[in-house]
């Protein structure tokens, strides 16, 4: 089972270096589209390899590419969305603390494809140890040529900076990312523009995952086929899992696009913990709709997770076992994002708090039965097209699907008065 | 006042960046390093060190969970509320802290060596529940750690 994106890194945790990089094949792929590739033909490459951005919502990377524009003074801008604050996530860590150098030449070339001159990481602020790694790397990959002007002797300039947040999980909602970089309330901008046209500072820019980035030098370097290959199914390329919650081993593995949620908990998360049972799953962080027992054996692709009725979203697998009390379980999401809205549109702003408030008096012993109506009154109108973004519809996708799978357990609670 | 010293890091920044207002959250950063938290008075002047209004930064300011507008300890303790490390036992470590610090979350110990905050996931699930003390990250933490982590820090 090849594992491109994670098969060179050291096994003790440590960061690879430039060198082992190197070593091990690392900036050839760069080399090669400065060379041999048109800006162009890299985009259309990485359309062709059918590669979806690994942020959450899955939309086709070379196909985002292929909106900038080409003939336009610059600057135009290239952002690695580092921000990683969805709960239950934590992928991305692995690749920025431990392949540096993959994801810079993953910048570069995306950089070169779309001819941005200037390109940020933006890092959430709890991950420490990446920013001094990234730091590094970054100094590394100028002094080596990689980065600076006229890159590789091509002609090709491309400065990097890295920007640490100060906390907000809106940050992560690309066109709030680019207001937080102009100094600004990270609220989200109206589309359109969209940002490939008129991003940060007013200039073309494109926003895309760590991971998503990570994959471009092996596409470039093997071309679409292989890349396709990596998993049988519709979904190109690997994908870095992980699950956490009550199972005995929790952690993130890189795998085909054909692996199961039963495999996942069961193979690689060595299971449930002892005396524990599975009653459900967060497919892909804290935004995603449960998945139940009956889904254990669905596939965790774009295709297959949705077909049953959910989201891939991170990839990474939040457990609900059988002693956890689902309406805390459920509370507790809504707290997050109730706190983390950014305040900007009213049904976000007041909604969230209300519908943590009712979950809250449920969980307490305190909830009246006409509170399941209202949570789904909610359900609806915090769901898709009626806020400004998208931070309220995927609150929604947890509660919506907690209230059609676990139902009794927040009626049970209501009807007999106890706490949860 | 800011220091010689702020102002040649806030300078840095500004450097980096082609509207001068784009470097305003890295200045609060760099007065927050020095002085732990940003005053009124502090932020004032920051405001006139990048062309701002006070009122235009201060919006900046509160938006931010780890921009501290009031004072804090000097030790922060950050711990993970979300979903993985409620799942794995956070609210009893935040029930401990509690008890053995005399405070809750938002407060100050009296001596004012801590300041205990809750904080949207540290990104670190796989082991959960996390917490994070100032710049150090703990992962996997038992209730019978605490005592020994709290500790560390005079």
């Amino acid at each position: 089972m090849e594992k491109p994106l994670t098969q060179h890194m050291r096994g003790d945790g440590a960061p690879l270096s430039l060198k082992e990089y190197e070593r091990a094949g690392g900036y050839q792929a760069l080399r090669k589209a400065l060379k041999e590739m048109e800006p162009k033909a890299v985009t259309t490459l990485v359309k062709e390899s059918n590669l979806r951005g690994r942020g959450g919502a899955g939309f086709l990377t070379g196909m985002k590419w292929s909106f900038v524009p080409m003939n336009v003074p610059k600057p135009k801008y290239l952002i690695c969305n580092a921000d990683e604050m969805e709960p239950g996530t934590f992928k991305d860590r692995i690749l920025l603390e431990q392949t540096p150098h993959q994801l810079i030449e993953g910048m570069i070339l995306a950089a070169y494809a779309i001819q941005a001159d200037q390109s940020y990481v933006f890092l959430r602020w709890a991950y420490k140890l990446a920013a001094k790694v990234i730091t590094q790397a970054i100094e590394e990959a100028y002094a080596a040529g990689y980065l600076g002007k006229n890159i590789l002797g091509s002609g090709f300039d491309l400065d990097m900076h890295l920007h640490t947040g100060v906390g907000r999980y809106m940050c992560g909602e690309e066109t709030a990312l680019l207001n937080s970089l102009e100094g600004k309330r990270a609220t989200p901008r109206a589309k359109p523009p969209f940002p490939q046209i008129s991003g940060l500072f007013g200039k073309p820019t494109i926003v895309n995952n760590v991971e998503t980035l990570c994959c471009i030098p092996h596409i470039v370097n093997r071309g679409t086929d292989w890349f396709k290959n990596l998993s049988p199914g519709a979904d190109a390329g690997t994908k870095i899992y992980g699950v956490s919650g009550k199972v005995k081993k929790p952690g993130a593995w890189e795998l085909p696009m054909t692996v199961t949620m039963r495999e996942l908990i069961e193979d690689y998360a060595g299971g449930m913990q002892d005396g524990l049972k599975f009653r459900g799953a967060l497919p892909g962080g804290a935004s995603t709709d449960f998945l139940v027992e009956e889904h254990l054996d669905v596939r965790m692709d774009y295709t297959g997770v949705a077909a049953a009725g959910s989201r891939l979203g991170t990839g990474t697998m939040i457990i609900l076992d059988d002693h956890t009390s689902v309406v805390g379980f459920v509370r507790n999401l809504e707290h997050f994002f109730a706190q983390e809205s950014c305040g900007f549109c009213t049904p976000c702003r007041e909604g969230l708090p209300w519908i943590e408030k009712v979950l809250h008096t449920i969980e307490i012993g305190e909830g009246k039965p006409e509170d399941i109506k209202t949570l789904e009154f909610h359900t609806k109108y915090l769901g898709p097209g009626n806020t400004f973004c998208a931070l309220a519809p995927g609150a929604m996708e947890p509660l919506q699907s907690a209230l059609k799978y676990f139902r009794k357990d927040f009626e049970e609670l209501i009807r007999h008065k106890i706490s949860a | 006042m800011l220091t010689v010293e702020e102002k040649l890091e806030i300078d840095k920044a500004i450097h980096e960046v082609p509207v001068k207002k784009a470097a305003c959250i890295e200045a609060l950063k760099v007065v927050q390093q020095k002085r732990r938290w940003v005053s009124d008075e502090s932020l004032k002047d920051i405001a006139a060190y990048m062309d701002m209004s006070p009122e235009e930064l201060d919006s900046v300011a509160t938006f931010y969970n780890l921009i501290f507008r009031r004072p804090v300890g000097r030790h922060v303790i950050l711990i993970c509320d979300s979903i993985s490390c409620y799942v794995m036992g956070q609210e009893k470590l935040t029930d401990l802290i509690t008890k053995q610090l005399g405070i809750r979350y938002g407060q100050t110990t009296l001596d004012g060596r801590y300041t205990f905050l809750p904080n949207p996931c540290l990104g670190t699930c796989d082991h959960a529940p996390a917490l994070m003390i100032d710049n150090d990250l703990y992962r996997d933490v038992t209730p019978e750690q605490l005592e020994e982590i709290l500790g560390k820090y005079a």
